[in-house]
């Protein structure tokens, strides 16, 4: 099993579930986050104050798949959350070591 | 001009009531006494609602949007709590200090209607009943020192705001308003005021550039991010100020006639010339038409139309509302940028400087078939100079009042939160709630 952290654009979010829903992965988490990579920020003007606004809101997406499906389900996020533009975000893979399922107790594969 | 003419009959007819002292209708022992007009009254029930909505919500919403999230609520708070006790104040004492006759009357009016005593339901003040001019300038007398909420935003003790809201509404609206509207010496020499450019707006413009010099910046100035956190609440709220104004000025003709009828066409024209001004000076400058911009512009044209409402044509209005879209937005951006003074809302760079503006501008562009007195451009030379006299004169009496009421009760009392109050936000720290 791998967890796979994609950071996309807000407006992505919904494109990149309809993919993952497509490949019939089931079930996700997300979170409403702020950051920055290469694209930075941007300032904002307040009558003539200036701020410099260094984070920008993102979607961070997790979601665990089985090793075999890892491959499809990236994929499917960079097609789907890519617009061409700076700020389209990182997809991050680690290892997962063991799941469960909380209401039946099935474990790894099976709870996903 | 139209107040001065009332309080002058009202003046005359309590002197020769003086025998009837404590009746409950002083004005009708003039046997040329008006009558009540119930088109008058409606219209100024009408505009003295939607004058209060100018505070709340309005300047309550315009301010709360604009300061960061952890004060909306001591923002809010601060325009409410302070129309509940400027009510009480002026129906303690400050109808009668403003607009009764006093011992020292070129300056202030006297305690005769304290309590409201003599003001019974058959009172008449013009055409209209006394409890609703009594209403009407109650208003003012909320949304003037509310106003200057907007220099004290983020760091003022509760206790200290509202004792400072209730002695700077005695000792300095009440004298003013009584200077222009109430008979005294202002209005004796020829100043022109009709709304509220010196009463209202220089009057809590230099009083927010004083407040905020003594409280001293917000801790972060100029570093931290100090960003509006709502500007879609400032916009609601400038734009029912704007509703409100039109009760604010055309209310200020005290009657449903002509002169309410070019204050408010007049008021519209202004505030869309400054907002527009506003607009494209900063697009100029800084490369992007903003929505705080357009709004801020809109206020800087309604603050300086006030005082010229019933004495400027619209062409007037127009120049008017320019000048005050750009002279604001230079104050209120590259100004205090330059002098360093932490006015958090601009209150002083557009109610001080709008009111200025509109208040010598008045002199300029004021139209004799309008308002009785004419200006500048119809060859009076003598009405700028006049005009600039009643700015000083409001200037100089807010700014001293203000210093010393606010030294006061710094000694007494001190006027800041603590740093860590500060810090957490005063919606928890002094009100317990928060606003998630």
């Amino acid at each position: 099993m791998k967890l796979i952290t994609a950071i996309i654009k807000p407006f992505k979010l919904e494109e990149v579930r309809t993919a993952l829903t497509d490949l019939g992965l089931q079930g996700m988490t997300v979170t409403e986050v702020k950051g920055y990579g290469r694209q930075k920020g941007h300032t904002e003007i307040y009558r003539g104050a200036e701020y410099a606004v260094s984070f920008l809101p993102k979607i961070k997406m997790e979601i665990v798949v089985p090793t075999a499906q890892v491959d499809k389900a990236l994929e499917a996020i960079q097609r789907a959350a890519k617009t061409g533009q700076i700020g389209d975000g990182k997809i991050f893979v680690s290892p997962i070591e063991h799941t469960v399922r909380i209401r039946t107790g099935e474990s790894d594969d099976n709870a996903l | 001009m139209k107040y001065n003419e009332l309080k002058r009959l009202a003046a005359m007819g309590g002197a020769a009531s003086a025998f009837l002292l404590g009746s409950a209708l002083p004005t009708l022992a003039q046997d040329a006494a008006p009558t009540l007009d119930t088109g008058d009254t409606a219209w100024m029930l009408t505009s003295t609602a939607i004058v209060l909505m100018m505070t709340i919500p309005g300047l309550a919403l315009f301010y709360g949007g604009l300061v960061r999230k952890k004060n909306v609520l001591s923002v809010l708070m601060q325009c409410f709590a302070a129309c509940c006790l400027l009510t009480i104040i002026w129906m303690v004492c400050g109808y009668s200090l403003a607009f009764t006759e006093g011992p020292y009357n070129a300056y202030v009016g006297g305690l005769d209607k304290f309590l409201l005593n003599g003001m019974g339901k058959e009172s008449l003040s013009g055409t209209i009943p006394e409890s609703v001019f009594m209403m009407f300038q109650m208003t003012f007398f909320i949304i003037t020192p509310a106003l200057i909420v907007g220099s004290l935003v983020d760091r003022m003790k509760f206790s200290a705001f509202l004792l400072f809201m209730g002695l700077w509404s005695i000792v300095v609206y009440a004298p003013v308003c009584h200077w222009v509207w109430g008979g005294g010496f202002l209005a004796g020499d020829g100043v022109l005021d009709f709304a509220g450019g010196t009463v209202v707006h220089i009057n809590a413009g230099i009083a927010g550039l004083v407040a905020c010099i003594v409280l001293g910046r917000r801790k972060g100035y100029g570093t931290d991010n100090m960003a509006p956190h709502n500007l879609t609440l400032s916009v609601i709220g400038a734009s029912l100020l704007w509703v409100g104004w039109f009760g604010f000025n055309a209310g200020s003709a005290v009657g449903a006639n002509a002169s309410a009828g070019m204050a408010m066409a007049v008021t519209q024209i202004a505030t869309a010339a400054a907002a527009l001004a506003w607009m494209f000076s900063e697009w100029l400058v800084h490369g992007k038409p903003s929505v705080l911009g357009v709004i801020s512009g809109a206020v800087a044209g309604l603050v300086a139309i006030t005082p010229a409402a019933g004495f400027v044509d619209p062409k007037g209005a127009l120049v008017i509302g320019v000048a005050a879209g750009v002279g604001c937005y230079i104050m209120s951006t590259g100004v205090k940028k330059m002098l360093g003074y932490d006015d958090s809302l601009d209150v002083f760079g557009v109610h001080g400087v709008g009111g200025i503006i509109g208040a010598i501008l008045t002199g300029v562009f004021a139209v004799e078939s309008i308002g009785g007195t004419a200006g500048l451009l119809e060859g009076n030379f003598a009405q700028v100079p006049i005009q600039i006299y009643g700015v000083l004169a409001t200037v100089v009496w807010s700014a001293v009042a203000t210093f010393v009421i606010l030294m006061l009760l710094k000694l007494i009392i001190g006027l800041r939160v603590s740093e860590s109050s500060e810090v957490e936000g005063l919606d928890v720290s002094l009100h317990g709630e928060s606003v998630q």
